[in-house]
Order: C-alpha cells, then sequence, then structure tokens
C-alpha cells in the first residue's frame, strides 16, 4: 500500500475519515469563536462600563486564563465542567450523565477563546473615537441602537486584526481537543496512524489539512478587513 | 480535594518544573538563533532562500503545535529505529527520548513566529542607519552585528516577553510525548492518587506565578536596554 492509497477517499483509505474530521475541526472552532465573541463583547463591556466588582472579576478571568496554558484549561474545564454537571444531576436524585462531547469541547475551547476575545474588543472599543459615541448619545439612541449602528462598525477595523489571530488560535487549539477523547482531525489522524502505522503519511496530511485552513481564512480575513475599512483613508 | 498529599510527591513537582524550564529556555534560545537568518534572509536573502524561509514561517504558524510534534515524534521517531547507524550512534540514547522531539519541535516553531517577528524587526530599521554604517566602510557582517542586529532586537524586545509565555504556554504539550515536565508530572500525581484538583491547580498556580515572573523578567531586561 503506498500513502496515495491510505489518503483514498473510500476504505481502506483514509480520505473520508480525515474530512469529516477537518468538518469536525471546523465545526468546533466555529462555535467556540462564536462563543467566545459572546463572552468577549459582554467582557468588553462589562470591562469598560461594569462596576467596580464586574471588572475585578473579569480581570482575575481574562488574567488567569491568558497566563495558564491551554492544554491545561482545556483538561481543568472538562473535567470541571463533566464532574459539576454529574454532582450536580446526583444532587437532583438522577443517575451520572453521558456528557456530549461536542458540546463540551465548544464549551471549553469558547471559554478560552472568551479571555483573549474581551482583550481583543476592549482594545477596539477603546480606540473608537469618543466624538462617534457622544454624538450617538446626543442623537438620542438607545443603548443597544448605539452598539449596533456605532460601536460594532465603528470598531471592526481595530478589532479584525486581532479576530483574525484568535480564529486560527481557534482552529489550532481545537487539535489539543483531542485529549479529552473528542474526535476531531487531530484525533482521527492518531487513529489513522496508529492504525496503519503510517505515522509520517498521516501527521503531514493532517498539518497539509490545518494549513490549508488557515491560509483560506487568512484570505478571508484580509477581505474582510479591506471590506470594514472601506471608505476609510488608506494607511501610507 | 486534598493539597496535603502534594507533599509527598515535591520532587516530582520540581522534577517537572526543571523540565519545564529547561525545555522553555533550550527552545528559547535556539529558537531566537534559528529566527535571526531566517528573519534576515526574508529582507535582503536572494529569492529562492527568502521564499524558503517565508514558507517556513507559513507551515510553523499555520499548522497546530501538537501536529508538528507528533510529525517528529512519531514520524521521525518511528524513522529513525529502521537506520542502522543512527540506531547505534551515541545519540541514540538522546534520540530514543521523548524528550528530544519535544525540544526540536518547540525550537522549531519558535523560530517560525519569531522569524516572522525578526523579518519585520529587520525591515524597520531606518535605511539612513544601514547606509551610514556602510559607508563607515563596515563589512556586511560588521553592519549585521554592530546596527542592524542590534536595533532589530531593540524594537522585538518588547513582543519578546509576550512571545515567551506564548512558548511557556505551548510546553505543556511535551507530556504528550512522554516528557514529564510540570503537566506531565502533576499527570502522574492524579493517576497515583486519583485526585484530580490538587495536582491540576497546583501546576496551573506555577504558571501563573512563572508567568509572572517572565513578565517581571522581560520589564527588567527593557529597562537594562538604552531607549535610543
Amino acid at each position: 500500500m503506498n500513502w496515495l492509497d491510505l489518503l483514498a477517499w473510500n476504505p481502506p483509505g483514509w480520505g473520508k475519515n480525515l474530512f469529516f474530521g477537518a468538518i469536525s475541526t471546523l465545526q468546533i472552532s466555529f462555535l467556540a469563536y462564536l462563543l467566545g465573541l459572546l463572552i468577549g463583547l459582554l467582557g468588553a463591556r462589562g470591562k469598560l462600563s461594569g462596576g467596580k466588582l464586574t471588572r475585578r472579576l473579569l480581570d482575575w478571568y481574562t488574567t488567569i486564563v491568558r497566563s495558564v496554558p491551554e492544554l491545561l484549561l482545556i483538561v481543568i474545564l472538562y473535567y470541571t465542567g463533566t464532574q459539576g454537571l454529574n454532582s450536580l444531576m446526583e444532587s437532583f436524585g438522577y443517575g451520572p450523565v453521558r456528557i456530549n462531547g461536542f458540546i463540551a469541547a465548544v464549551a471549553v475551547l469558547g471559554v478560552v477563546q472568551g479571555a483573549y476575545s474581551t482583550e481583543v474588543l476592549r482594545g477596539a472599543i477603546n480606540a473608537i473615537p469618543v466624538g462617534q459615541i457622544e454624538a450617538a448619545k446626543a442623537y438620542g439612541m438607545s443603548p443597544l441602537l448605539l452598539l449596533r449602528r456605532i460601536t460594532l462598525p465603528a470598531m471592526l477595523p481595530y478589532a479584525i486584526p486581532g479576530l483574525s489571530n484568535l480564529w486560527l488560535n481557534a482552529t489550532k487549539d481545537s487539535a489539543l481537543i483531542s485529549v479529552v477523547g473528542y474526535l476531531e482531525l487531530t484525533k482521527i489522524t492518531q487513529q489513522g496512524a496508529g492504525f496503519t502505522k503510517w505515522y509520517f503519511t498521516f501527521y503531514t496530511a493532517a498539518a497539509a489539512i490545518y494549513l490549508a485552513i488557515s491560509l483560506v481564512s487568512l484570505q478571508g480575513f484580509g477581505m474582510l478587513d479591506r471590506y470594514v475599512r472601506r471608505g476609510q483613508p488608506k494607511v501610507r | 480535594m486534598d493539597f496535603t498529599v502534594l507533599i509527598d510527591f515535591l520532587p516530582l513537582i520540581l522534577k517537572g518544573l526543571w523540565y519545564t524550564i529547561v525545555l522553555l529556555i533550550l527552545s528559547c534560545i535556539f529558537g531566537f538563533i534559528l529566527a535571526i537568518p531566517i528573519g534576515l534572509v526574508q529582507v535582503t536573502g536572494p529569492k529562492p532562500l527568502a521564499w524558503l524561509a517565508g514558507a517556513f514561517c507559513t507551515v510553523i504558524r499555520g499548522t497546530p503545535l501538537l501536529i508538528q510534534l507528533y510529525i517528529l515524534y512519531y514520524g521521525l521517531g518511528s524513522l529513525f529505529p529502521q537506520i542502522p547507524w543512527i540506531r547505534h550512534s551515541f545519540m541514540w540514547p538522546v534520540l530514543r527520548e521523548g524528550f528530544f522531539y519535544a525540544a526540536l519541535a518547540f525550537t522549531l516553531s519558535f523560530a517560525g513566529y519569531e522569524g516572522a517577528v525578526m523579518k519585520g524587526a529587520f525591515a524597520s530599521v531606518p535605511k539612513g542607519e544601514l547606509e551610514a554604517a556602510r559607508a563607515f566602510g563596515m563589512s556586511p557582517f560588521t553592519v549585521l552585528r554592530r546596527i542592524w542586529l542590534p536595533r532589530a532586537f531593540r524594537i522585538v524586545l518588547p513582543t519578546l516577553g509576550g512571545e515567551t509565555i506564548l512558548q511557556l504556554k505551548a510546553t505543556p504539550i511535551a507530556a504528550l510525548v512522554t516528557v514529564v515536565e510540570l503537566y506531565g508530572a502533576a499527570g502522574q500525581i492524579f493517576r497515583s492518587t486519583l485526585d484530580f484538583f490538587p495536582p491540576m491547580l497546583m501546576v496551573a498556580v506555577i504558571y501563573f506565578a512563572l508567568t509572572f515572573l517572565i513578565t517581571r523578567l522581560f520589564n527588567f531586561v527593557e529597562r537594562q536596554v538604552p531607549q535610543r
């Protein structure tokens, strides 16, 4: 058997499995990224205009998450989540539940992403000239309208580079989810490599898929960057 | 949750801490040394070399470190035993260990990330300074050693602390290839006590402290270097 047969679409080739692994990686990364953005948006708001306690708690959240290794965080959060949920079920008199690996993966990765998003979005919102926000308030915009019409579009040019990095990190960090056993690209690659003993071929194939995801994403974010900067004066 | 059991494992934890620090220092120093030519050829080197260096940075930065480590550990690691002269060389005891592959993967990874940063730094040293150096009759190597590299280093210094912290946070992956560094030590303690939180929370605190120390260290170094 040569390496082309191994990566062929149909069994005994592993092409199909790797493809669905990649889809699974993209799904986890995308949902975790969205969850992270949601946490980040709330977190940035809390850090900028929340009370003292909110700000202190958010500071702890972003500082701790950003200074503890992702792998360790993922393992700790996964374990805490599954154990916590099971002891909660037990206290209500139910037996232990099987945790859905997909949801756990998204939640864990999302909480990690959220800390980084908070900082990126906080910085971007801070970069908006105060006058624009004040003008919107003077027009009598409600906070939600202000967010939708002014804050979000005005901060995007400042946030896109950071958000682009975060998305790339999300896809790369999702490989760490393999240690808690969820079948995404890295885990499936491990299985294929271990089963066939063609380690080099399988891991290189996985690397190529991750690289393709990164390169396509970079193109996409480049386009997005040009779009949100439309109408702004060119740098240089 | 009983944290007192950790006292029995103190030697293991210290050994893990030692391995984490050694991995971090080795990979940062050798990675940075590699990053200098990688950054430089992208600015002045011949086209093919510049392309190669750029491609290296893109591949390293576009793929998960975990996959890179597995390629080296399982890929190279399964290739080496089949080559007799490697198997019988004096290097074999080293090449058999996960530590070697982890150190290699982390070094290449740091070189890839820093290579891209160094490229920007070399490019942003003002042209006039380099021209002045050449006008003094400095050889290209002297220009690099006396002017270009020190100036580029001064430019990357503020980001270097952050990059080192990112590198520290990548080290636990070494545990997945049998290196007993901090996270690996925590895993061993967990398996022998079956109590998850004490070892894991403890190493999390140690990583937190290391991050703090690195930040302090780089702030200190930055203050020692003249501003302009």
